[in-house]
């Protein structure tokens, strides 16, 4: 069989964090019963006209310079002209002929090392409202909440090469956008979208093959196997002499194949002409620069400024920064307890943990720095010990406890009374002779069953320090 | 006639448009869309190069919103002229996906 | 004293005096159309009378107190079926449309019921605006009250004839490749399309979002200066409203034309036009000529190029602006149906009229993959050009005049059979549309048949006071 390269190209979706719709003053809070977040100009009533958001044009201008484009600064909109349900015009406001940015690139690091990734274009539009498909009867349900919500649609060159560049790039777009405060980027929620575009050729040609479009990528698995499975369908249609068909597949990932959505009823001609009930947005050069002042610091500057203004080192700052909430938490929490080490780990280490075991995203971290700065300075006081504090940390994590509080009231302050500890630790000695004589015998880990058991009787409470300190007082009496 | 608008032309016209028409409709719509095509060819004697296409008569430039909420939920009035609706939502025939 | 027979402005008078009230006025208006209308078919809707007199005595409440006191507080309105009216039935004059209750209204509206407006009824059309005759309406083809077997023009045949035939004080008119100019001269009423984007669009059917434009219908060039006043504004709404430096356009109207520079299109003066059409429109030329305006005729090029390049803007525009017609969320929606895809088609096939869908197809097609640059694009070039054409005219004179139409009314039955020749007849309102500028028609006199000959004036944009001037000057001198 023939060497074979397969080339992607990504349109991304991105659904913009504004208050209110594109084109009307509607909100775009998520959630809302059905059709409760709509107006004459979302669900396009006769007689209704579209007036645009400007934060959204500014959200647009932020993205694209992040990602090295031009700016547009003369832009239009145009009708993208298609019959859908969850299209109220059935027409879609969009940007085909002059979108707002073009001609930008992203460095991509995979395990092949860097790259730079090509976006063609980005372009504001509209989003359409959602369908639900009825069990029982043979209909379809239209909730026109998410009509309106405004998009930016990113459209990448055909650079990609693999499906791990398709994710490092998406997860770089992601924590771009995410920087700028312009989207929470959530695959599984739909605020970012990818819709992936594949050919394959063989390794060296320089013409590209035919490619597909594929939908309903939900999440990074989805589009790593999609794009395996893509890969091999066109492979095994050109080792077979046939050709592969220019066509719009949906990824269904339980089944983990696609299907063609083609359809007799829909001829693709979207007629795209200027809207005529908009004017041009025109981008001064001032506005440009009040924007280019206006971005925030990104990943890379941020990762190297935690290294030498807090001291931690490099891969703690990488990890950290991956999520703008954690480094955001991070900076916050050190800013109070003045302790970025002890904050850095706990970020590192437990939340990580839990994140991962909830299955959760960083960005849907709950708690807050104040907490976590108080747990810190707990653990710095001496207050409770480093086992108690990965408890009460677990019930910050879950609801955002007040660590100080919460110790209060469940007794969980470390015990550094030593009398008393003496006492029980003579207890212990007396009731464990195989490890005291272990121990007197050259083995010094068998006080670690020893102090084990001590913490055990005071229910964690204890001083380690202290407890070994006593022990070993007492052991070599 | 210099226009002749074939068969196809109207069917795929009218999935464009969603429009489905009778036979003699569909024969009527050759017929206009042939002779008003004709007359609109006249403008190729015009001749317009170098002219941008103009969309808007007045340089009305950037009107714009800002981003602040102020429709409130009017769910009774957004289906008041709806054919069908169930449960807050309009009803439509299943769509195939 | 019949009170449908005093101009709106005269009426307004009369109730702020307190000699009439605002139920009185509102009542002789429905009596009338009780009378009339049944034969006329101005009226696609009459406003219930319960909620009529409802309304006028808020409004008498309002100016008793002293809270109104415009020119318009209390007089009787018609308004075209293609503006949202809360409540109110909307129908485009379309099946499509004919169980549509808007929950707002539109912004020119509202306008005028902050003014203290009374609206009685709303006036037929051609379906969705697209036609000359109001023939296509889905409710019958309304009468022109001079001749009743002639048609009073379109689309705003319906408000026209109101006003012609007394049964309403006024009205509003949409104009968008001369709807509201054509069937004034045929109804022997004055209205005025103002420059596009002075009078908002919000609530305003679309037919050619860019051409359209909502404008005043009336018995005299005052009534329409002081409604245009009242229903112009700036509306955020719209993205395409303008922001204008004045609203004011009754100080325009002055009895003077001395050294106004008329121009006359000699291109308009061919073959087309009808003789008696010709010589009333010179006459009226004379008679501004006489008052010491400046008049010379002059090429204006580009005349025929107008109406195809319209019809693929408009049509473009109007197969994309009707495409919400699909019985999802409002309006019609056919009985039964298999599937999404054939409820869609059916129920636009059965909702729509004939010459709806000819736009429609047309519209689609001049966009369709492979003809928009050949069709739309080119159209959109031509459209730069005749602007150009008219800001060099414009350079030279302050007014175009020239006729409204190329005949008066035609008989009832005879355009529809042939559309390229009923396009045709829009040939000196059409390029006003798509220049954007501002036209007023006002009754220059009648053809042997009895029927009445409108005179159109045109203005450079933003200048409706120039037009406004020149046609009360030519209004007042003929009762002299």
């Amino acid at each position: 069989m023939k060497n074979y390269e397969t080339v992607i190209g990504l349109e991304v979706h991105v659904e913009l964090a504004t208050k209110t719709k594109i084109f009307c003053s509607c909100s775009t809070a998520f959630g809302g019963a059905p059709n409760t977040h709509t107006c004459p100009v979302c669900i396009g009533m006769p007689g209704s006209l579209p007036v645009l958001n400007k934060q959204v044009v500014e959200y647009a201008m932020a993205v694209g310079l992040a990602t090295n484009c031009e700016i547009t600064q003369y832009n239009k909109f145009d009708r993208k002209n298609y019959f859908y349900p969850d299209n109220p015009q059935n027409y879609q406001i969009s940007q085909l002929y002059l979108p707002i940015c073009r001609n930008g690139k992203v460095e991509i690091e995979t395990e092949g090392g860097k790259k730079l990734v090509g976006i063609h274009e980005i372009h504001m539009e509209e989003d359409a409202g959602k369908l639900i498909h009825d069990e029982h009867g043979d209909v379809s349900l239209v909730d026109f909440n998410r009509s309106g919500v405004p998009l930016i649609e990113i459209v990448s060159e055909p650079d990609m090469r693999s499906a791990d560049e398709v994710i490092a790039y998406l997860e770089k777009l992601r924590l771009i956008i995410q920087y700028l405060g312009a989207s929470d980027c959530k695959l599984n929620e739909g605020s970012m979208r990818a819709d992936v575009n594949l050919s394959v050729r063989e390794a060296g040609a320089t013409e590209f093959g035919t490619r597909t479009e594929m939908k309903n990528l939900n999440s990074f698995r989805a589009i790593a196997r999609a794009i395996e499975n893509e890969t091999e369908r066109q492979i095994d249609l050109l080792e077979a002499g046939k050709e592969v068909i220019q066509e719009t597949r949906r990824w269904d990932d339980n089944k983990e194949y696609s299907y063609a959505m083609r359809s007799k009823e829909d001829a693709q001609d979207y007629r795209y002409f200027p809207e005529p009930d908009l004017v041009p947005v025109i981008i001064s050069d001032e506005w440009l620069s009040e924007v280019k002042s206006r971005q925030p610091e990104f990943r890379d500057e941020k990762k190297a400024r935690y290294v030498s203004e807090y001291k931690i080192p490099e891969y703690d700052a990488d990890i950290i920064t991956l999520s703008k909430k954690m480094a955001d938490i991070f900076e916050a929490a050190t800013a109070i307890c003045g302790n970025p080490k002890k904050v850095s780990n706990w970020l590192m280490v437990e939340t990580m943990r839990l994140l991962k075991e909830n299955g959760m995203d960083a960005d849907d971290i709950k708690f807050s720095p104040e907490n976590l700065a108080k747990l810190v300075k707990l653990t710095d006081d001496g207050v409770i010990n480093s086992s108690v504090a990965k408890e009460v940390f677990e019930q910050i994590f879950k609801e955002d406890i007040d660590p100080e509080k919460y110790v209060e009231e469940k007794g969980l302050k470390m015990d550094n009374d030593e009398e008393g500890l003496k006492a029980t630790l003579e207890e212990i000695v007396a009731n464990n002779p195989q490890s005291v004589s272990d121990y007197k015998a050259g083995k010094e880990k068998a006080i670690g069953f020893l102090v084990g058991q001590a913490m055990k009787a005071t229910k964690g409470k204890a001083n380690p320090g202290i407890v070994n300190k006593l022990l070993k007082e007492i052991l070599d009496r | 006639m210099a226009n002749i608008i074939s068969d196809e032309t109207i069917e795929y016209v009218g999935i464009l448009a969603k429009l489905d028409l009778s036979d003699e409709e569909k024969e009527a719509a050759k017929k206009d869309m042939g002779s008003m095509l004709d007359y609109i060819d006249k403008l190729n004697e015009l001749d317009t190069t170098g002219v941008e296409p103009m969309s808007h008569v007045f340089p009305v430039n950037n009107v714009f919103r800002e981003d602040i909420v102020t429709n409130g939920d009017d769910r009774d009035n957004i289906l008041k002229n709806a054919p069908s609706s169930r449960e807050g939502s309009f009803v439509v025939p299943r769509t195939v996906d | 004293m019949d009170l449908m027979s005093l101009t709106a402005v005269e009426l307004g008078k009369k109730i702020k005096a307190g000699e009439v009230t605002v139920a009185q006025a509102a009542f002789a208006a429905l009596d009338r159309i009780e009378e009339t209308d049944g034969e006329l078919n101005c009226y696609v809707t009459v406003a219930d009378r319960e909620k009529v007199l409802k309304n006028a005595e808020a409004v008498q409440k309002r100016i008793d107190s002293g809270e109104l006191t415009g020119p318009l507080a209390g007089v009787p309105v018609a308004i075209k079926d293609n503006m949202c009216t809360e409540g109110m039935l909307t129908t485009c004059s379309s099946k499509i449309l004919s169980n549509f209750y808007p929950t707002y209204t539109a912004e020119a509206v509202l306008n005028l019921e902050r003014a203290g407006a009374v609206i009685i009824g709303k006036t037929n059309m051609d379906e969705f605006a697209m036609g000359s005759t109001t023939e296509t309406s889905a409710y019958g083809a309304t009468r022109n009250p001079w001749n009743k077997d002639h048609v009073p023009g379109g689309s705003s045949g319906g408000s026209c004839a109101a006003v012609a035939a007394k049964e309403c004080s006024y009205a509003l008119g949409s104009d968008t490749g001369g709807s509201i100019r054509q069937p004034s001269s045929f109804c022997g009423v004055t209205g005025i399309k103002p420059t596009y984007g002075t009078v908002s669009r919000y609530g305003l059917i679309a037919y050619g979002s860019s051409l359209d434009q909502i404008g005043p219908v009336a018995k005299d060039v005052t009534d329409c200066a002081v409604i245009l006043e009242a229903i112009a504004s700036h509306d955020p709404k719209d993205s395409t409203s303008v922001k204008r430096e004045s609203y004011d356009f009754t100080s325009a109207l002055v009895n003077e034309v001395k050294g106004m520079r008329i121009g006359i299109p000699k291109t308009y003066f061919g073959d087309g036009l009808d003789r008696e059409v010709a010589d009333a429109v010179m006459s009226a030329a004379n008679v501004l000529r006489e008052k010491g305006a400046v008049i010379e005729e002059f090429d204006l090029g580009l005349v025929d190029y107008a109406i195809p390049a319209y019809y693929v803007i408009a049509s473009a525009e109007a197969s994309s602006n009707l495409a919400r017609f699909d019985g999802v969320k409002y309006g019609y929606r056919t009985e039964s149906c298999d599937g999404l895809h054939h409820m869609y088609k059916k129920t636009r096939s059965e909702g729509f009229g004939p010459e709806v869908k000819r736009r429609i197809m047309l519209g689609s097609f001049v966009l369709s993959s492979g003809y928009y640059d050949a069709y739309y694009l080119k159209a959109l070039r031509t459209k730069a050009l005749i602007k150009k054409e008219f800001d060099r005219a414009f350079e030279k004179y302050d007014v175009i005049l020239g006729p409204a139409a190329p005949t008066t009314a035609p008989r009832l039955g005879e355009s529809l059979q042939e559309p390229i020749k009923m396009y045709l007849g829009d040939i000196y309102t059409i390029s006003v549309n798509l220049a954007g500028l501002p036209g007023i028609t006002v009754p220059c006199g009648m053809d042997s048949k009895g029927l009445p000959i409108g005179l159109q004036l045109i203005g450079d944009c933003f200048k409706e006071n120039n037009i406004i001037r020149a046609a009360y000057t030519f209004e007042q001198s003929k009762k002299e």
